[in-house]
């Protein structure tokens, strides 16, 4: 009984630990956004009153509704777009079944492993060809067919019944109005984990922008930050107030979403 | 005569549907890697290319930068993957005990540092292990060190703090998906292993970690992938120093693509030493899970 107790202790402390390490970052940037620099090296704790003199001193260096409005648009345009193929292909991929199709799948999962550093340079020339450069459309188009999510509705459709589709089609439904209205609201928790991991993806993506987007007026909020650190003398408070502001947003749609997220995970891993 | 027709729209739908990936994925995915086979076969500088032959291979023997980032790659490798997965299984483990109290704050706390992106949480870890920073601030008050880390500055602590960035963000992630691969397993048969006496390390031994094994093999393919492919944080948080300490491949190519002379051909070149990577790891991997299988 005894070491069953201990036994437990152990789990708690473990996660006690676990779960201070995960969140003391997130609690540092916080309040290292209201701090001044110096302040923050010296490793103060508590919430300080230069959060309005860091915003200012952000904003002289960054235009920042520019620059997270580009972030956003890339982030939602991106989604929106992603969703749509994607769920598309992995309905069909699963729907309607075929040799050659099944095919064409293994091979879009063993691309799967091919690394980005291995499509960068002829993606570069094909945009500087196009004339796209420094264009939202360059950093958009590239990623949205994403074998991935393709790959993870497929996974979700293994759970929508048959019997649903085949009921519409009783009734004299066309198969884009099955997708539309029997399909997409039967799998919303699909969609909504799936639009975390998109979102999350877009909005924080680095390398791929950092190629494409040359101006600072098109730059997105992760291009800014990581020129802000790479500053001689780093002003912390104008850092961590410029992280915490490029994790509000995906941070609240992961609590926005959260049991969707979780449940849909839940529909992949099956 | 129905039937075909019948066939025949199931064959336009199928098409229909997956037609528009399939076309992206052709122009963005299939395309470029087809050109990026050919540009590996090219010499030159910029835009004047020629038809090099296997110059570039040759190259790559010869190259300390590239053993150097395969090196550090490797070493990134085979410390943190294991730290991380070990240290996410335990944590799902933990989780899936239904009597356990506030599971939910725990879990959602554990998946918190998976929202931020890489560049903030590099930003974050650059302030904190600067030599001035928290971290040694902490560790000078608690007594454990008596001067301050250069954790920045010295090739050994630079690794560290890399593989600790690493190790805080993608933990939560392989947790999930274990929490939900275990919440999938059958709790009839740890109730029968409990009836037997099985003690619950034998228990996690031999029942959890095999049903577990396929996530286990995809979580590990996924940290091999992403392993091989860090970027954000090296390039943000130690620019690959000091001394190409922590500098990777990616970052390298990187480097030879836009920031030395470009150098594209011998960039795909390196890229595909990636991918080959990537591939017999994968392989080397399944072959593993598949042994661990049939012997069981």
């Amino acid at each position: 009984m005894s070491l069953a107790l201990l036994r437990r202790g152990v789990v708690y402390v473990f996660l006690s630990v676990a779960t201070f390490l995960s969140v003391f970052p997130f609690y540092w940037m916080a309040v290292g956004s209201t701090n001044q620099s110096p302040d923050i090296v010296r490793g103060k704790l508590g919430i300080g009153s230069n959060l309005l003199v860091n915003f200012q001193h952000l904003m002289t260096q960054v235009d920042l509704p520019r620059v997270f409005g580009n972030s956003f648009l890339i982030a939602v345009v991106s989604t929106v777009l992603t969703l749509v193929i994607s769920s598309f292909a992995g309905y069909g991929f699963e729907m309607f079944r075929s040799r050659i199709r099944e095919r064409i799948f293994q091979l879009l999962l063993l691309l799967l492993s091919i690394p980005f550093a291995a499509l960068m340079v002829p993606l570069f020339v094909m945009i500087s060809r196009a004339q796209l450069n420094n264009t939202f459309t360059a950093v958009i188009l590239p990623g949205i067919a994403s074998i991935f999510i393709v790959f993870y509705f497929r996974q979700a459709t293994k759970a929508f019944p048959r019997e649903l589709r085949d009921a519409a089609r009783v009734d004299g439904l066309k198969e884009w109005q099955i997708f539309l209205f029997v399909y997409m609201p039967t799998m919303r928790s699909t969609y909504a984990a799936a639009t975390i991991i998109i979102f999350m993806n877009a909005w924080n993506n680095y390398l791929w922008p950092l190629i494409v987007l040359q101006t600072p007026e098109n730059k997105t909020i992760t291009l800014v930050i990581s020129t802000l650190t790479a500053a001689y003398t780093p002003d912390y408070g104008v850092i961590l107030l410029a992280t915490v502001l490029a994790t509000a947003p995906t941070l609240v749609i992961f609590f926005v979403l959260q049991r969707q997220f979780v449940q849909g995970m839940l529909g992949a891993v099956k | 005569m129905a039937k075909t027709r019948l066939d025949r729209s199931e064959q336009i739908n199928g098409w229909a549907f997956v037609m528009p990936a399939l076309v992206l994925l052709g122009l963005f995915m299939i395309y470029p890697i087809i050109w990026s086979l050919w540009m590996s076969f090219q010499v030159g500088r910029g835009a004047n290319f020629s038809f090099g032959g296997l110059a570039n291979i040759q190259r790559l023997a010869n190259d300390a930068l590239l053993i150097k980032a395969l090196t550090n790659t490797t070493i990134f490798f085979f410390i943190q993957v294991p730290i991380m997965i070990v240290l996410a299984l335990l944590l799902a483990v933990a989780l899936n005990d239904p009597t356990l109290k506030f599971r939910g704050l725990f879990r959602t706390a554990l998946f918190l540092p998976c929202v931020t992106s890489l560049i903030a949480y590099s930003s974050l870890f650059k302030s904190m292990f600067s030599t001035d920073g928290i971290i040694n601030q902490a560790l000078l008050t608690l007594h454990v060190i008596g001067t301050p880390i250069p954790w920045l500055t010295d090739p050994f602590w630079s690794r560290v703090v890399i593989i600790t960035a690493i190790t805080w963000r993608w933990t939560g992630y392989n947790m999930i998906f274990y929490l939900a691969a275990l919440q999938n397993v059958d709790k009839s048969i740890y109730e029968a292993a409990r009836i037997d006496g099985i003690p619950a390390w034998a228990r996690f031994t031999r029942i959890t970690i095999p049903m577990l094994k396929p996530v286990i093999l995809f979580t590990t393919i996924l940290s091999t992938i992403g392993t091989l492919q860090l970027f954000d944080e090296v390039n943000n948080i130690t620019q690959g120093g000091p001394g190409n300490a922590t500098l990777t491949l990616s970052m390298y190519i990187y480097n030879l693509t836009f920031r030395m002379m470009p150098s594209f051909g011998y960039s795909a070149t390196v890229s595909w030493v990636i991918v080959v990577i990537v591939a017999v790891l994968s392989f080397i991997q399944f072959m593993i899970a598949r042994d661990r299988r049939r012997a069981t």
